[in-house]
């Protein structure tokens, strides 16, 4: 698992990752009641705005943690926002997105370097 | 966090039970605790939730005729309210804008008046201006609590007896461990409840006691707009501002008839002109509820539009989010009267994109006071 400053995660599968939010961003995030996906086979680049995560309380996004294209999408999280709440780092993944170079995950921080991060 | 932000006598116990604490009208209160937005709304609607509503201005007004003074600031029959009574009422402006809402509660010898966190300065100044033969006098000495829901009722009576027996609206004094405490029947939920000013040096006892009772748990900021959200309350600066007529805004029911046209005591109150007009007429535009037809929230400043591509800019919503007992988004706005009908379709724009809404009566969800 690698993970980004803006608290999202990323499991790495062959060319393609699979991303979602960590537990610490949706626990401050509160209960999440719409989630917007992007749409399948967009490419984005890293910073990007793809996914609209909203909570009682706000609207937040999530950026492209990476260059690359949208290849699949959580249609769970459409009907049942909340999940993301239950099983952020589980079953409520957001995107799979296919890599045209998976050296860019090494900028990225391990499980240990985000715990630090997080203090 | 601001070392400027003020603190409310429950500032530590707020922390104590693991609440959020956030910068809210120059006060560091809790948007929630450990339970949630969600859970404190639906444990608020199903129990009885606890708010520290201490941030909100307490006022006294004194003097000979104190009701027939404060008339010539609100559209609102405060000579004809009974001691013991409480009413809704508004600050207008000469041109019939609204600059704050309030509580007036009749207590014999005095008037006691809440207002909001971000006007009471603005308020006092105007009621000093303006009523020089009062005395105005803001308490700085006591905390103000709220308890709502349906198992509010048992679980002040259990503390206070003899509360179970007041009505909505109602007012009176009550002693706790020798200490006066000002209730009243009423809060800003759409539940039936209580709010409670407290002596500051009581008040985190107090609370305490109340939270020992079994259906009580402390409910921060966030649960307490979407549950005023629901009720179709408004919230000052957003649904009701300067710009805001009490009769576009839908608060015609404040305004008694002692102060409408052919009335006791008509108009005598800043911007009646407007005001009695729009009472005649019908304002240009009014105050709606609206539900979004897909999931997506509308929130605040969400520009209405009465096509899904071309058309007229409507207006806007002044108030919008989820409603947790709803379970789905409900906004509140304001467009023009013509197109207020219930069942009227409209589009929101949110990020971009135009999503159809249907206009609604208010409130989302009915009132359960106790009348």
């Amino acid at each position: 698992m690698k993970y980004t400053e803006e608290h999202e995660w990323l499991r790495i599968e062959g060319d393609s990752v699979v991303v979602g939010i960590t537990e610490h961003a949706a626990e401050q995030l509160g209960d999440v009641v719409f989630v917007e996906l992007p749409e399948i086979e967009a490419v984005v680049a890293k910073g990007d705005e793809v996914c609209v995560i909203e909570s009682v309380k706000a609207a937040s996004d999530i950026l492209a943690p990476v260059d690359g294209e949208i290849t699949e999408v959580n249609e769970a999280l459409t009907d049942n926002p909340g999940l993301v709440n239950e099983d952020p780092q589980g079953d409520a993944w957001f995107f799979k997105m296919k890599l045209d170079d998976l050296s860019v995950l090494d900028d990225l921080m391990t499980e240990d370097e985000y715990k630090d991060f997080l203090g | 966090m601001s070392d400027t932000l003020r603190r409310t006598p429950l500032y530590d116990l707020h922390t104590e039970l693991g609440g959020k604490i956030v910068p809210f009208a120059g006060y560091a209160m809790p948007v929630q605790y450990p339970m949630g937005v969600m859970g404190e709304h639906t444990h608020t609607r199903s129990h009885a939730g606890l708010f520290d509503v201490s941030h909100m201005g307490q006022v006294i007004l004194r003097g000979p005729d104190a009701a027939l003074a404060l008339e010539r600031l609100v559209p609102v029959d405060v000579a004809g309210l009974a001691e013991g009574r409480q009413r809704y009422a508004m600050f207008t402006n000469d041109k019939g804008g609204i600059l704050d809402d309030l509580m007036v509660a009749n207590r014999g010898d005095h008037l006691f008046l809440v207002v909001n966190a971000a006007c009471k300065a603005a308020d006092i100044a105007h009621m000093r201006a303006h009523l020089p033969e009062l005395e105005v006098r803001e308490i700085t000495d006591r905390a103000l609590l709220a308890l709502q829901g349906p198992g509010a009722e048992a679980a002040l009576n259990a503390l206070l007896p003899g509360v179970a027996d007041m009505r909505f609206m109602d007012v009176a004094t009550f002693d706790w461990q020798g200490h006066a405490l000002w209730v009243s029947r009423s809060g800003y939920t759409g539940e039936d409840g209580y709010e409670i000013s407290v002596p500051d040096a009581q008040a985190t006892a107090f609370a305490r006691a109340l939270l020992a009772q079994p259906d009580v748990a402390p409910i921060g900021l966030g649960a307490r707009d979407s549950l005023r959200l629901e009720a179709g309350l408004c919230l000052y600066g957003h649904d009701i501002t300067e710009m805001t007529s009490p009769v576009m805004a839908g608060l015609q029911w404040a305004i008694q008839k002692a102060r409408r046209a052919g009335g006791a005591r008509e108009g005598g109150f800043p911007g009646a002109e407007r005001i009695l007009q729009e009472l005649a007429d019908g304002p240009l535009a009014i105050r709606v509820g609206l539900r979004p037809e897909g999931r997506a929230p509308m929130r605040e400043g969400t520009v209405l539009w009465d096509a899904p591509e071309g058309g007229r800019n409507l207006g806007g919503v002044t108030s919008g989010g989820f409603g947790p007992s709803i379970g789905a988004p409900i906004a509140m706005g304001y467009i023009p009267t013509t197109s207020a009908q219930p069942g009227t379709r409209l589009w929101g724009e949110v990020r971009g994109k135009r999503l159809p809404v249907t206009v609604c009566d208010l409130p989302f969800r009915p009132s359960t006071y106790k009348r």
